[in-house]
C-alpha cells in the first residue's frame, strides 16, 4: 500500500516558512500533480516525502507509516538513518537535472541499486535492467554513458533506475523542466505508461496538458499552502481562487 | 593585387568565383624562426659548457651512477615516497571526510590537523620525529597517571626510517586532505542526492558514487604531489635516513667529488619523475570514464 498522507506539514528554512500546514492525500494508485509558481513550496513538499528535506512539524505517512520520524514519548524524533534508507529504497525519485551517475553506463546506473542494496545477483540484475531500459525505449543505449545521451534519454534512464528498486511510489520533481521542448514528449509518454500500470505518483510539473490528461488529482500551491486541490479538469479549467486563475493565465 | 584591393562591385562578381578556387596558404611568421635560432644558440652554448667543463666530472658520474650505495639509497627513496604517499592519501581521505561531516567536533579535529601540519615547516616536523625519543623515551599502553601495561623503548619501535615516513606522511596528509576535499566538493550535490533517494547510506554514497567521480578531479594534483614527494623525501637527510641524496653525500664527503655525485642523484631523481609523469597520464586516462571528451571518441 502506498497511500501518501500529508498531515499539517510545516517547514521552515532558517525562519522562513516555506510550508505552512499542508493537508493532502494521494490514494494508492493515484497520480497527483503539484502545480504552482516557483518558490511556492511544491518541490520542498515533494522532497519531504522521502525525507530529503526535514519537516518542522506535522507528519507524512506513506502506506500508513510515518516517514523520517518516529514517536518518542509525546514528541517526534528523526528516525534512525538505517530506517530512513530502507523506506527510501521503496520510493523512486526522478529529478529535474536527471542526476544519473556520470561514471556509469546507462545499464550500470539501472543495475546499481538492485546489486548493491538488494543484493540481487549480477546476471539477474542485468537482465532486469535491460528489460527496464527496453521499457523506456532505450534498449539500444545500454552501454552509453550519461554524457553521450540526450536530456530526454537521460531522464528515461533515470526513470528506469528509479523503477529498478521496484518502488511502491514514484516522486517526480519537474522531470521535464530541463529538457528541450522536442524531448518533453518522450519522457511524458513513459510517465503516462507508468500511470496506466497503476503506479502511485506525485509529480511536480508545469506541464498542464499532462496534469489534465493523466492526473487523478491536482493541487495548486502558492506561498507554502495548497490553495485548491481536486479534479484536474475543475482546477485547470475552472479555478475558483484568484491566485490559481492568475497563475494559470500565465502558463496556459 | 592583394585580396583586400579587389574591386567588390557587381561587375566583378565573377572574381569571387575565381577567389573561391584558390588554395589557402599559411602566413609566414618570421618571429618563430628568430626564436628558434636564439633558443638553438643557447642550447649549443649550454651543451658546450656541460661537455667541456671538467668540473662536471662525467667519468666520475658514470662510475657512481650504478654504485651499490647509490642504488640502495635510490631504493630507500622509492620506499619513502610510496609509503608516505599511501599514508598521506589515507589520512587525507579520512581528514577530508571528517572536515565535511555534520559533526562539529570531527570538523574541528580535522581543521586542527590541517592547521598544525600545514602551519609548521616539514623540516621541523621531520626533526621532531627524529628526536621523538627525547620527548618520549618510552611509549606504551597504560592508564594515564597509573601503571603501564606494555612499554617499549621509543628508539626500538621508531627507527629513523619510520620517523621519516611519519614526518613525510603526516604532513602530506594535511595537503592531501584539501585536495580530496576539493575533489569531493567538485561532484555535483545532485549525485549524492540521487544516491540517498535510492536508499544508499552516506558511506555507500561516498564509496560508490562520490569518490569514483572525485577521482578525476583528485588525480592530477595527486600526481603532482607524488612527484613533489619523490624529491621532498630528500629532507630525511636531516635525521640521517640513508636515502639517495644522503648516500651521495656520504660518498662525496670522502672523495670530495660533490658536483658529480649531485649529478648522479639528480639523474636518478629526474628519471623517476619522468616515469611518474607517464604513469600519471595513464591513470588519469583510466579514471576519465564517462567524460564527454572520451565519450566523443567512443
Amino acid at each position: 500500500m502506498s497511500e501518501v498522507q500529508f498531515l499539517n506539514v510545516h517547514k521552515d528554512f532558517s525562519g522562513m516558512e516555506v510550508l505552512k500546514g499542508i493537508n493532502f492525500t494521494v490514494k494508492s494508485g493515484q497520480v497527483a500533480c503539484l502545480i504552482g509558481p516557483s518558490g511556492s513550496g511544491k518541490s520542498t513538499l515533494l522532497r519531504c516525502v522521502n525525507h530529503l528535506e526535514t519537516t518542522s512539524s506535522g507528519t507524512i505517512l506513506v502506506g500508513g507509516r510515518m516517514i523520517g520520524y518516529e514517536v518518542h514519548g509525546d514528541r517526534l524524533i528523526e528516525a534512525h538513518q538505517k530506517d530512513i534508507n530502507k523506506r527510501r529504497s521503496r520510493i523512486g525519485m526522478v529529478f529535474q537535472s536527471f542526476n544519473l551517475f556520470g561514471h556509469m553506463t546507462a545499464l550500470e546506473n539501472v543495475m546499481m541499486g538492485p546489486v548493491k542494496l538488494l543484493k540481487v545477483p549480477n546476471a539477474q540484475a542485468e537482465a532486469e535492467a535491460r528489460e527496464l531500459l527496453a521499457k523506456v525505449g532505450l534498449a539500444d543505449r545500454t552501454g552509453h554513458y550519461p554524457a553521450q545521451l540526450s536530456g530526454g534519454q537521460q531522464q528515461r534512464v533515470a526513470i528506469a533506475r528509479a523503477l529498478s528498486m521496484k518502488p511502491d511510489l514514484m516522486l517526480f520533481d519537474e522531470p521535464t523542466s530541463a529538457l528541450d521542448p522536442e524531448l518533453v514528449g518522450e519522457v511524458l509518454d513513459v510517465m503516462k505508461a507508468l500511470a496506466r500500470d497503476g503506479m502511485t505518483m506525485i509529480v511536480v510539473t508545469h506541464e498542464m496538458g499532462f496534469a489534465r490528461e493523466v492526473a487523478d488529482v491536482v493541487a495548486f500551491m502558492d506561498g507554502g499552502v495548497i490553495v485548491e486541490a481536486g479534479d484536474p479538469n475543475e482546477i485547470i479549467s475552472r479555478p475558483q481562487h484568484e491566485r490559481t486563475k492568475a497563475f494559470l493565465s500565465k502558463v496556459l | 593585387m592583394t585580396v583586400s584591393e579587389l574591386p567588390i562591385t557587381a561587375e566583378a562578381r565573377h572574381d569571387f568565383a575565381d577567389l573561391a578556387s584558390r588554395p589557402v596558404l599559411k602566413r609566414k611568421r618570421p618571429g618563430q624562426l628568430i626564436a628558434m635560432v636564439v633558443v638553438g644558440l643557447f642550447a649549443v652554448m649550454g651543451a658546450y659548457v656541460i661537455v667541456t667543463n671538467p668540473g662536471f666530472g662525467w667519468p666520475i658520474v658514470a662510475k657512481y651512477l650504478l654504485d651499490i650505495r647509490i642504488l640502495n639509497g635510490l631504493l630507500t627513496t622509492i620506499e619513502l615516497t610510496v609509503i608516505a604517499m599511501v599514508l598521506g592519501l589515507v589520512i587525507g581521505l579520512v581528514i577530508a571526510v571528517m572536515r565535511m561531516s555534520d559533526n562539529a567536533l570531527l570538523r574541528g579535529v580535522a581543521g586542527a590537523y590541517i592547521w598544525f601540519f600545514r602551519g609548521t615547516p616539514l623540516m621541523v616536523q621531520m626533526l621532531f620525529w627524529g628526536f621523538a625519543a627525547v620527548l618520549f623515551p618510552t611509549i606504551g599502553i597504560g592508564i594515564p597517571g597509573g601503571p603501564m601495561l606494555v612499554e617499549w623503548n621509543t628508539n626500538d619501535v621508531l627507527p629513523l626510517f619510520v620517523a621519516g615516513i611519519l614526518g613525510l606522511g603526516l604532513n602530506e596528509g594535511a595537503y592531501m586532505a584539501e585536495i580530496v576535499r576539493a575533489g569531493l566538493m567538485g561532484v555535483p550535490a545532485g549525485q549524492s542526492e540521487a544516491s540517498h533517494a535510492m536508499g544508499f547510506s552516506r558511506m555507500e554514497t561516498l564509496r560508490h558514487v562520490v569518490i569514483p567521480q572525485a577521482m578525476k578531479i583528485i588525480l592530477p594534483p595527486v600526481g603532482n604531489e607524488t612527484i613533489s614527494m619523490l624529491k621532498t623525501t630528500s629532507l630525511v637527510i636531516v635525521i640521517g635516513v640513508g636515502d639517495l641524496l644522503y648516500n651521495a653525500q656520504q660518498i662525496y664527503a670522502r672523495n670530495l667529488q660533490q658536483i658529480p655525485l649531485l649529478i648522479v642523484a639528480s639523474l636518478w631523481y629526474i628519471l623517476l619523475t619522468t616515469i611518474l609523469s607517464l604513469v600519471q597520464a595513464r591513470i588519469e586516462k583510466r579514471y576519465s570514464r564517462g567524460n564527454t571528451i572520451q565519450a566523443r571518441k567512443a
